[in-house]
């Protein structure tokens, strides 16, 4: 789906107009503040920095997550008692408040590993569950098709399984990179984590900077959104070359 | 070779199906004509492998390819013919045989179309099309001529009787003039 610009255009020309009418830089810095202070810090080594070691943390928690989620999805949908015994850890998962999260392992592990294992956490439930769901609704008898033809794993796996779980791996992807890049980012706030976008935010509060607050915020949501977008581009090739999605 | 059912039962819950079927497949096409309800699918799938039975038994499948048309297309509608025909042939896929056969079903012209794009027919002459072409000493055959009109049927018949040359053909009908076309030995269960 293509997005159309003037609905950004409005809510920038709104943000720009609340700003002038608040008359308080302080409080709502302007876009155009906000942008300039965005150059300013394009231009540090440490914005840079920063932006690399937090995606790398975070990104790193998502593939971890996703690959432990889609292994033991498989094991979950092959048999019912691992399907079972994951079921009350995954609600649990779900239901307890991130921030509980953040501090419990801020306690149990080094900082370093606290962005990575609450970005994993947020992407577990949305990934495991969505890939289960897609393999119960696999169709049995393309299975039992592929099963008399003798067709090996590794074919049957490309062009069988994935096209048929490829809807419900894009919305689980697209739910789980939000979620991590979220819940990374406020591990990395409540856990000052050095040198992380959560430690920059953090410092930006205490020093009430707050074109630099806006900045970093939106160096994170652009962050968050063309790793969405190169990771979608990628499943759809993925989808393409299988021959699916199917519907 | 031979592929001898003996007294097989299968049962749904507390519905028989198939009560003590016995019979014995030999080289050539063979079909099985019975009523709607008679167990003809379950009896395919049975001999397929798909399906455990509840009684007797199947002599004959070991170390046996086996082939087969199920009642359903069970075509990948994202792929297009090649597509589904390398899919279950692999490294057997032969691009003149596979032309060659669909030129003979009537279906040269499709292209890369996906098969979610097929009509009925086509889809149905695709999936005769992939039985035929995969190496096999079996072929079992589950209402293949469906939706398909009697010119096309005629010619479906004559490639079954073809590729079908030195094989066990069984097929599941239930018009007396599939059989005919088919040159085939008639049996009832």
């Amino acid at each position: 789906m293509k997005r159309k610009l003037w609905p950004v255009l409005f809510w920038l020309l709104l943000w720009q107009g609340a700003s002038l009418a608040l008359g308080q830089p302080l409080l709502l810095p302007s876009p155009l503040r906000v942008l300039g202070c965005l150059g300013e810090l394009a231009g540090t080594p440490g914005y840079w920095a920063a932006l690399a070691l937090s995606s790398g943390r975070i990104l790193g928690g998502f593939l971890t997550a996703s690959a432990l989620a889609a292994g033991l999805a498989a094991l979950s949908a092959r048999f019912s008692p691992v399907r079972e015994l994951l079921s009350p850890a995954v609600a649990a998962i779900k239901a307890v408040p991130v921030a509980s999260f953040i501090i419990l392992v801020y306690l149990w592990l080094p900082g370093r590993w606290l962005t990575t294992f609450i970005a994993a956490l947020m992407v577990f439930p949305p990934v495991y569950l969505n890939l289960l769901e897609g393999l119960a609704r696999r169709d049995r008898a393309l299975a039992e098709m592929a099963r008399v033809f003798r067709v090996p794993w590794g074919r049957r796996f490309r062009q069988l399984d994935l096209p048929q779980l490829l809807p419900y791996l894009r919305s689980a992807v697209s739910l789980g990179l939000g979620l991590c890049w979220k819940a990374g980012v406020a591990a990395e706030v409540i856990g000052v984590v050095r040198g992380s976008l959560g430690e920059r935010l953090y410092e930006s509060k205490i020093y009430f900077e707050m074109p630099e607050l806006f900045a970093w915020t939106v160096s994170i949501v652009a962050l968050s959104a063309l790793f969405e977008k190169l990771t979608m581009a990628g499943l759809d090739h993925l989808g393409r070359k299988a021959g699916g999605p199917w519907n | 070779m031979e592929l001898k059912v003996e007294n097989l039962t299968k049962r749904y819950g507390g519905r028989t199906v198939l009560d003590g079927v016995s019979f014995t497949l030999r080289q050539g096409v063979t079909c099985l004509m019975a009523p709607s309800g008679a167990g003809k699918t379950t009896l395919l799938r049975l001999l397929l492998g798909l399906e455990r039975p509840d009684g007797g038994q199947i002599t004959g499948l070991a170390g046996r390819r086996i082939s087969a048309v199920f009642q359903e297309d069970r075509l990948l509608p994202g792929l297009d013919a090649e597509g589904n025909l390398r899919f279950v042939l692999g490294a057997d896929y032969d691009e003149g045989r596979a032309a060659e056969l669909l030129g003979e079903l009537g279906l040269s012209d499709v292209g890369g179309k996906a098969v979610r794009d097929y009509s009925g027919g086509m889809r149905r002459r695709l999936a005769l099309a992939r039985a035929l072409l995969f190496p096999c000493d079996i072929l079992l055959l589950d209402e293949p001529f469906t939706g398909l009109d009697p010119e096309n049927r005629r010619r479906a018949a004559a490639c079954v009787r073809r590729h079908g040359a030195g094989k066990i053909v069984f097929v599941v009908t239930h018009e007396a003039s599939d059989a005919e076309a088919l040159e085939a030995e008639i049996l009832r269960i």
